[in-house]
């Protein structure tokens, strides 16, 4: 066996990076808890097997299946955080936050606050989504803006499966509310494992490619995209600089500032709808602050302002797309 | 773990009276609380508690301070029963940087852990669910403490108290669900807006012991908060206990609660739990009347001095306007 810069890293779905974060977590820290629907080893271990083996390893005290009641998962977190627990909770599919609202917004994410400080609830809910795999208008949409808009609230959308690890580790151990948005499709997308006992901190960008000519701003799954548009158009001349943005809240914004005073032209591209979205307030920072070093209007890439359409013929207009980036790219190059 | 104290599954006197002490406790100060308002020297919501002192009172009288309460907006007599000190509560109802929540939460949201007051929600129904996983963590760390939740009668037809209740008897969480049943949800009559006769009929739904009480009887509670709070203690798993009560100040601070009609009213204020109780401990034996006396004497001074204490506290600061939104200071 060889040794060296050419060893082969060891390759992990996303899927696999986030039981392997959870088995880590729990031991590690006894008040580690996992539960939600059907997370448990007797109900298969997780719809897509993410938790499987940790109800045998751990006990089915510390993971649990629920019924399915959201209200009743979200609010068992809040107040087992509140009881120094560090409850993980899973909902299922991010659409299926509608029904927990009310324990998300009102309670996660207000009760440091209007308590002065008084209590804390370190909890983390874990949650599927994304569009691509035709699931239509309830089991695909993007809600990290609501997220973000609801201070309290960390909100986390790794790009790939060592930081869906160290990621969630950061998230478990952070002592505030943290959302945890897992994609479809980069579960089951095999990357780099990362060493043992790696974590990745909240609110730090990493910067995949750099670039001196135009910055693609983006996080989660279109991430892989911005990098292939950089690859490609590195081959033209053209410099592109990708940050991947990991968290959005807290968001890093000193890493795209930076990035901005260097090129001076930036494309925002993200899953969710574009209208209201992430991007806009990405774009309104870079102006506030970076309004003279702007050498071509902000582009923004972004869902189309509807449900997620059923088809797949649909469904790939309606999402971002590598053609968009690149196009988006040559826009602001003029 | 804690160490819990028992307590007999009738009250004698010394708990009568203890539960009397916090009775007068709760009336005085929500009376004070309203005059205050009224003066103009404190601008804040107010859902008074009046009518409804006994039940957190009798419940209380038998918890540690390590138990926990989750309460809702009207919850200033669960506050007061469980132990928050008056001048943090003051404060705190005053918006002053000395409050129990810094000023930063206000009535709807009391936070007192070292009393047991972990949660205070202002959304109805919205503490069922969050009391299960108080309760969880205690039946994880086996650390033998119970959770109480009070919510209304109204808060039994959102959908959190069925996930809520559902939850708890599936994990025989060691929670106790109290549902003071004032008989009004906001301005709506119960027979309005709940499809059962009484509250206490859902417990069935779940397969959960349930019971309706007077909650106005200081006996009748005291032994149904015994029986659940053993229940709890003992592994035994959740119970609801509804109690009847009438609320007589209306939903909020200057309700006239024309939506009641003048005989009900009337006939709920002669049922007035407070001079009913006094009059219980007299003709018992219980105390004189020089006692009781003494007792409201005694809760007036320390009014005086916590509504001083309040209004003489500095307001919060603008740098706290950064704080506690996590546990690291941001930029709001």
């Amino acid at each position: 066996m060889s040794a060296g810069a050419d060893t082969k890293v060891a390759q992990i779905t996303g899927a696999q990076a986030v039981n392997m974060a959870l088995t880590e977590a729990m031991e590690n820290d006894p008040t580690v808890l996992v539960f939600g629907e059907d997370v448990a080893d007797p109900e298969g271990g997780g719809v897509i097997k993410v938790t499987q083996g940790l109800s045998t390893r751990f006990g089915d005290h510390r993971v649990k299946s629920t019924p399915i009641a959201e209200q009743a998962i979200v609010g068992a977190a809040v107040g087992a955080a509140i009881a120094g627990m560090r409850p993980v909770a899973e909902i299922m599919l991010m659409n299926f936050f509608t029904v927990a609202m009310d324990q998300i917004v009102n309670h996660a994410a207000k009760i440091r606050y209007m308590s002065g400080g008084a209590t804390a609830v370190p909890l983390t809910i874990r949650t599927l989504t994304g569009a691509g795999n035709s699931l239509g208008g309830q089991h695909s949409d993007m809600l990290e803006a609501w997220m973000a808009h609801t201070a309290g609230l960390k909100v986390v959308i790794p790009s790939n499966p060592a930081d869906y690890k160290g990621l969630l580790l950061s998230c478990i151990e952070d002592d505030n509310p943290c959302i945890f948005v897992e994609n479809g499709i980069l579960m089951f997308t095999p990357g780099d494992a990362p060493p043992p006992g790696h974590r990745v901190p909240l609110g730090k960008a990493a910067i995949p490619r750099e670039g001196s000519d135009v910055t693609l701003v983006s996080y989660g799954r279109p991430v892989l995209d911005c990098i292939a548009v950089a690859d490609q158009l590195a081959e033209e001349g053209i410099s592109v600089e990708v940050i991947d943005l990991r968290t959005i809240v807290p968001m890093d914004e000193a890493a795209i500032f930076a990035s901005v005073g260097k090129t001076g032209r930036v494309v925002i591209v993200h899953e969710a709808v574009k209208r209201f979205g992430v991007g806009a307030e990405i774009a309104a920072r870079i102006s506030e602050t970076c309004f003279g070093k702007l050498k071509a209007p902000i582009e923004r890439i972004g869902a189309k302002y509807s449900p997620v359409p059923f088809s797949s013929a649909l469904e790939k207009d309606f999402i971002w797309s590598r053609e968009r980036v690149e196009a988006a790219v040559r826009k602001v190059m003029g | 773990m804690s160490t819990h104290q028992n307590f007999p599954a009738e009250p004698g006197t010394a708990e009568l009276r203890d539960v009397y002490g916090r009775v007068m406790l709760i009336k005085l100060t929500d009376e004070r609380i309203r005059r205050v308002i009224r003066s103009g020297r404190i601008v804040t919501p107010h859902y008074s508690p009046r009518g409804q002192e006994v039940i957190p009172s009798a419940i209380c009288a038998q918890l540690n301070p390590d138990d926990y309460v989750v309460t809702i907006y009207r919850g200033l007599h669960d506050h007061l029963a469980k132990g928050v000190p008056l001048k943090q509560l003051w404060a705190e109802y005053a918006g002053r940087a000395t409050g129990s929540c810094k000023g930063k939460g206000g009535p709807m949201h009391i936070t007192h852990p070292a009393a047991g007051v972990v949660v205070t929600t202002g959304i109805v129904g919205s503490g069922i669910p969050i009391a299960n996983g108080l309760a969880w963590a205690s039946q994880l760390k086996g650390d033998g403490r119970v959770t109480v939740t009070n919510f209304g009668d109204g808060a039994s037809n959102i959908g959190a108290f069925h996930e809520g209740l559902n939850l708890a008897s599936l994990w025989k969480l060691p929670v106790i669900f109290v549902c003071s049943n004032n008989r009004y949800g906001e301005h709506t009559a119960f027979e309005k807006g709940t499809a059962v006769k009484q509250v206490s009929d859902r417990g069935a739904s779940y397969s959960m012991p349930a019971m309706t009480v007077d909650g106005n009887d200081p006996v009748a509670m005291w032994k149904a908060a015994n029986e659940a709070i053993t229940r709890a203690r003992s592994g035994g798993g959740p119970t609801l206990i509804e109690a009847m009560t009438f609320r007589f100040e209306g939903h909020t601070n200057g309700d006239d609660s024309h939506y009641i009609p003048a005989d009900v009213m009337a006939a709920a204020k002669e049922k007035d739990p407070v001079p009913r109780f006094r009059k219980l401990l007299l003709e018992g034996g219980h105390a004189t009347e020089a006692e009781l006396d003494a007792i409201e004497v005694k809760i007036n001074a320390d009014l005086d001095e916590a509504v001083d204490f309040a209004l003489n506290s500095p307001w919060p600061d603008a740098a706290e306007l950064n704080r506690d939104i996590y546990l690291e200071e941001i930029e709001a």
